[in-house]
């Protein structure tokens, strides 16, 4: 089972500001182990984030994107009680949604 | 930057709407994997990698800007953020030119978000950035030089 994302979300000036912070491996594939195997490729491939249903973002990442990646980002207006949903899915096949509400 | 994912966008009539539908369970995962730009994200040499996004000849712009450390620390991961001053932003992709995968990220923008996105990217070693935006159908480009003391992508 993968880690539930932390999510932050923060209303400031008539924007929303976002945080997130997904945990993944992001393994690329290339490194080996301590015996010198090869660790296979896991990596997040796609995340997006919707408020109220609607995708604000809409993201592709690479191996390159840090182990347990993160985001920060604002979006224009919101209010108190909007519902922020993260999903992304990895190279795996695995996917996982995480949802707040804005405080 | 990749004309085919343009159009799955214009035909779901929304940004990204693939991964929306793959997420809900309403689509494939093999048809969400049209929207991503393979080649892009496979290719190990930063022409491969441009061509793939039909950046080869981007014009460089000053509306660009990164913010990066001079000097990174450690390379498992480096703060990065891309902000655009470039009329309606659509998409914003990072490259990490010393990378075995070059494309780090590519993240398209709804009209609701600020152009302007932070992460943090793996480094092999001392690299360029490249950060590209895509408006009105046109690709721009800047760059950015960061040192760093010990990599973190690597074999």
């Amino acid at each position: 089972m993968s880690t539930p994302t932390r999510i932050r979300a923060m209303l400031k000036d008539g924007a929303t500001e976002l945080r997130m912070l997904f945990s993944h491996p992001m393994e690329n594939g290339l490194r080996k182990d301590a015996e010198g195997r090869r660790i296979p490729a896991h990596f997040i491939t796609e995340a997006s984030v919707r408020r109220n249903g609607e995708v604000v973002l809409a993201a592709d990442f690479g191996p390159s994107i840090a182990t347990n990646p993160y985001l920060a980002f604002s979006i224009a207006g919101g209010a108190a009680g909007d519902e922020i949903v993260v999903s992304w899915r990895d190279n795996l096949g695995e996917t996982r949604s995480d949802t707040i509400r804005v405080a | 930057m990749d004309s085919r994912r343009r159009d799955v966008l214009k035909a779901g009539g929304g940004l990204g709407i693939w991964s929306v539908l793959a997420a809900a369970g309403i689509v494939t995962p093999a048809q969400a994997q049209d929207a991503r730009n393979v080649a892009a994200f496979e290719a190990t040499t930063l022409d491969d990698a441009l061509r793939a996004l039909g950046a080869g000849n981007a014009a460089e712009s000053g509306a660009i800007r990164i913010v990066a450390p001079d000097v990174a620390e450690d390379g498992r991961a480096v703060a990065l953020s891309v902000t655009s001053d470039i009329p309606r932003t659509e998409q914003i992709v990072i490259l990490i030119e010393e990378n075995p995968y070059k494309v780090a990220a590519s993240f398209r923008l709804s009209g609701a978000m600020a152009p302007s996105i932070q992460t943090r990217v793996k480094m092999a070693r001392s690299t360029r950035v490249h950060a590209l935006v895509k408006a009105e159908g046109r690709i721009f480009a800047a760059r950015r030089e960061v040192t760093v003391t010990v990599g973190g992508c690597g074999t």
